[in-house]
């Protein structure tokens, strides 16, 4: 499967020269880490709130019986989605016209 | 009846619901409108198969509905895969129980999808064809990568396959009284038809119709359920911690101690014992996830990679908004169905057992005829989740093991694909009777085991061969082997099995999930082992990442080589 000699061979070459691609990879691999990073991070400390420290998460709000966990608990749920948004905007908007004028280039 | 299982691992809740109210459909009255509606339902996805069946003449049509789906599409598709019955029944019976713990499952099944996204979905639609094999092996010798891939796709598919044949079941039989072996047969037969004639297109359209009807039902019940409480959240929380603490009272609790009970579905439970457990848990659910072989192959499906992202937005969108819906209904049973009399058997316990609490608040909601329409929603649920299940197994025998490992690449399609039909046939042969075999079994065990496997083998493999130059073959087949055997060995050893099945005293593995151990040790022995690798086929595997990144991460040469 590897085209280390492949007919592409030529053409990835040219691709690893190409000022597009290494900013293509560089910018999307930085922001994709970053995204990953938060996503870890929101999502373990709140499991680490579940395993240390129950009672913070079941303290009522207010006076009433909605506990802090609940807009906590849908707050993960609703930050997954708001992540996953913000990745598939900037991808449709930078990172494909760059990919798509790299694809071009091969065909040309 | 306790709801929760014995023993704490992922997805408890997962089919323990039809699981764990085993025995109790003697006596049920058969419920007509929800067999009208079963058959009407049936009858609609038989069709769908038949119009699919004409479509799928290729290998790639076969296996991944020829990469004609789209992202919206393959993202609806991905939901269904992902809101299974057992989701919907058992997440709402998780909360009916317990309250706030079954939010915690719901999280824990979405946070897997942004990291699929960002470090998988697009690599592998530009360097896969029809498996994960295809990407796991991409720059790997085939036959010892393919080998170790069709063996863990194997075993996570079985383990989740007999899961949902006996929660099928059981569920029938709860419903309309059947014995349970005819509900286990009629299932196989069902999926076998769907997958042979159907393929992935008509697995697909049963998929994406099965998720818009329980996306409908579920926003519908949450409406209703919110309306009665004046749209107000607060009211129905209110009215809930009410009920739970007449309840406690009930069972001649002291008034402070009842209160402090109903108060207590407000907040995590005590189903995450320790720490460790609880932390092991995450893990095993958020990298399960993007370990499944099932749902990495639906990025197979759609034509490119702006495609397989734009797949992933909806799906984590409408699971997202189905996991809100589901805690709504979950409080809204608590509220509407525990108190009545009409939904509770003479020991106070809910009929059918306590996971048919979102069952009994379509009844509450919309009579009988909803009742019939959410159940046979539910059923067709399991079957296109089964036959996805199937083809990815079927996949993995005949794609990566016949084709690749066996015949060397040299097998036409049509070998191909027959090979594929047989083991259909096979897997759901055995599948039926593990299913028959396995009846009493805590089937959310196996869910979990899946989900442990999957993010101990595949989820490693395919992490460190996607993004780690230095990984070799074998670094892959040694680290990945170790982290599924591991995985597997230490759920043998846990509570659930060394003392609840085996009967030993205590379990010589005291926590419930084995993810944080067998996850690392996936990760640290494929490190390990490829860098100390000097055979000449690691020179060719760590040669080849160059050229693999530029193809994941611009598609180029992926386009021609789907084309064959």
């Amino acid at each position: 499967m590897t085209e280390t000699d492949g007919p592409h061979a030529a053409r990835y070459d040219a691709i690893l020269a190409d000022s597009r691609y290494q900013r293509l990879v560089q910018r999307r691999g930085r922001f994709t880490w970053l995204l990953t990073i938060l996503m870890l991070a929101v999502y373990f400390g709140y499991v680490l709130l579940i395993a240390f420290d129950k009672a913070a998460l079941a303290r009522p709000i207010g006076s009433g019986f909605t506990s802090i966990g609940i807009p906590i608990g849908i707050g993960v749920i609703l930050f997954a989605i708001v992540l996953t948004g913000l990745y598939v905007r900037r991808a449709n908007r930078e990172f494909d016209p760059l990919v798509r004028a790299l694809q071009d280039e091969g065909k040309a | 009846m306790k709801l929760r299982p014995a023993a704490f691992a992922p997805v408890p809740i997962l089919f323990a619901a039809p699981a764990h109210a085993a025995g109790t459909a003697a006596g049920e009255p058969i419920n007509w409108p929800a067999i009208a509606m079963f058959a009407a339902f049936i009858a609609l996805t038989l069709a769908i198969t038949r119009w699919a069946a004409r479509r799928t003449r290729t290998a790639s049509d076969f296996y991944t509905a020829g990469g004609s789906i789209t992202g919206f599409q393959n993202g609806l598709a991905i939901a269904g895969d992902y809101m299974s019955a057992a989701s919907f029944l058992g997440i709402s019976a998780q909360i009916f129980a317990d309250g706030y713990d079954g939010l915690i499952y719901s999280i824990g099944f979405l946070v897997g999808w942004p990291i699929i996204l960002f470090l998988m979905a697009e690599r592998l639609r530009n360097l896969g064809h029809y498996t994960f094999a295809d990407v796991a092996s991409f720059r790997f010798a085939q036959p010892p990568v393919r080998s170790f891939a069709a063996l863990s796709t194997l075993s996570v598919v079985l383990f989740y396959l007999i899961a949902q044949m006996v929660g099928a079941g059981q569920l029938i039989r709860l419903l309309f009284g059947m014995p349970y072996s005819y509900a286990v047969v009629i299932v196989g037969v069902m999926m076998t038809l769907y997958v042979l004639f159907g393929g992935m297109i008509a697995t697909t359209w049963v998929q994406i119709i099965k998720a818009v009807l329980l996306l409908g039902c579920a926003t519908f019940m949450a409406l209703a359920v919110l309306a009665q409480f004046g749209f107000s959240p607060e009211a129905l929380f209110a009215r809930a911690v009410q009920v739970k603490t007449d309840l406690a009272a009930a069972t001649g609790l002291g008034a402070a101690e009842a209160a402090e009970r109903g108060r207590s579905i407000m907040g995590p439970g005590n189903f995450i014992r320790d720490p460790i457990s609880a932390i092991s848990f995450g893990m095993a659910l958020m990298f399960g996830t993007a370990g499944l072989p099932h749902i990495l192959m639906r990025f197979f499906t759609v034509p490119n990679a702006r495609q397989a992202r734009i797949s992933v937005l909806w799906a984590t969108g409408w699971i997202g908004y189905f996991y809100i819906l589901t805690f709504i209904i979950g409080f809204g049973a608590i509220a509407l169905v525990a108190t009545d009399p009409g939904f509770l058997d003479p020991a106070g316990g809910l009929r059918g057992g306590g996971n048919m609490a979102a069952v009994h608040l379509a009844d509450a909601i919309g009579g009988n005829l909803f009742l019939g329409f959410v159940s046979a929603v539910a059923f067709a649920t399991i079957l296109a989740v089964v036959a996805g299940l199937t083809l990815a197994g079927a996949s993995a025998v005949s794609h990566d093991v016949y084709a690749t490992v066996l015949r060397k690449g040299a097998a036409d399609q049509a070998d191909e694909l027959r090979v594929s039909r047989r083991t259909v046939l096979v897997l759901a042969t055995i599948a039926v009777l593990l299913g028959i075999l396995f009846e009493k079994t805590n089937v959310a065990f196996m869910v979990s085991l899946a989900f442990a496997l999957a993010a101990s083998g595949n989820f490693p493999v395919l992490i460190l061969s996607l993004l780690w130059k230095g990984c070799t073959t074998r670094g892959v087949v040694a680290g990945g082997t170790a982290g599924v055997v591991l995985a597997l060995v230490l759920t043998i050893l846990s509570p659930a099995i060394w003392v609840n099945i085996v009967g030993q005293e205590a379990a010589i593995f005291p926590y419930s999930s084995p993810a944080i151990f067998s996850m690392p040790i996936a990760f640290f022995t494929i490190w390990l082992v490829s860098l100390l690798d000097r055979s000449p086929r690691a020179e060719i595997d760590r040669a080849g990442y160059l050229h693999q990144r530029i193809r994941a991460e611009t598609g180029i040469g992926a386009t021609e080589a789907s084309r064959h």
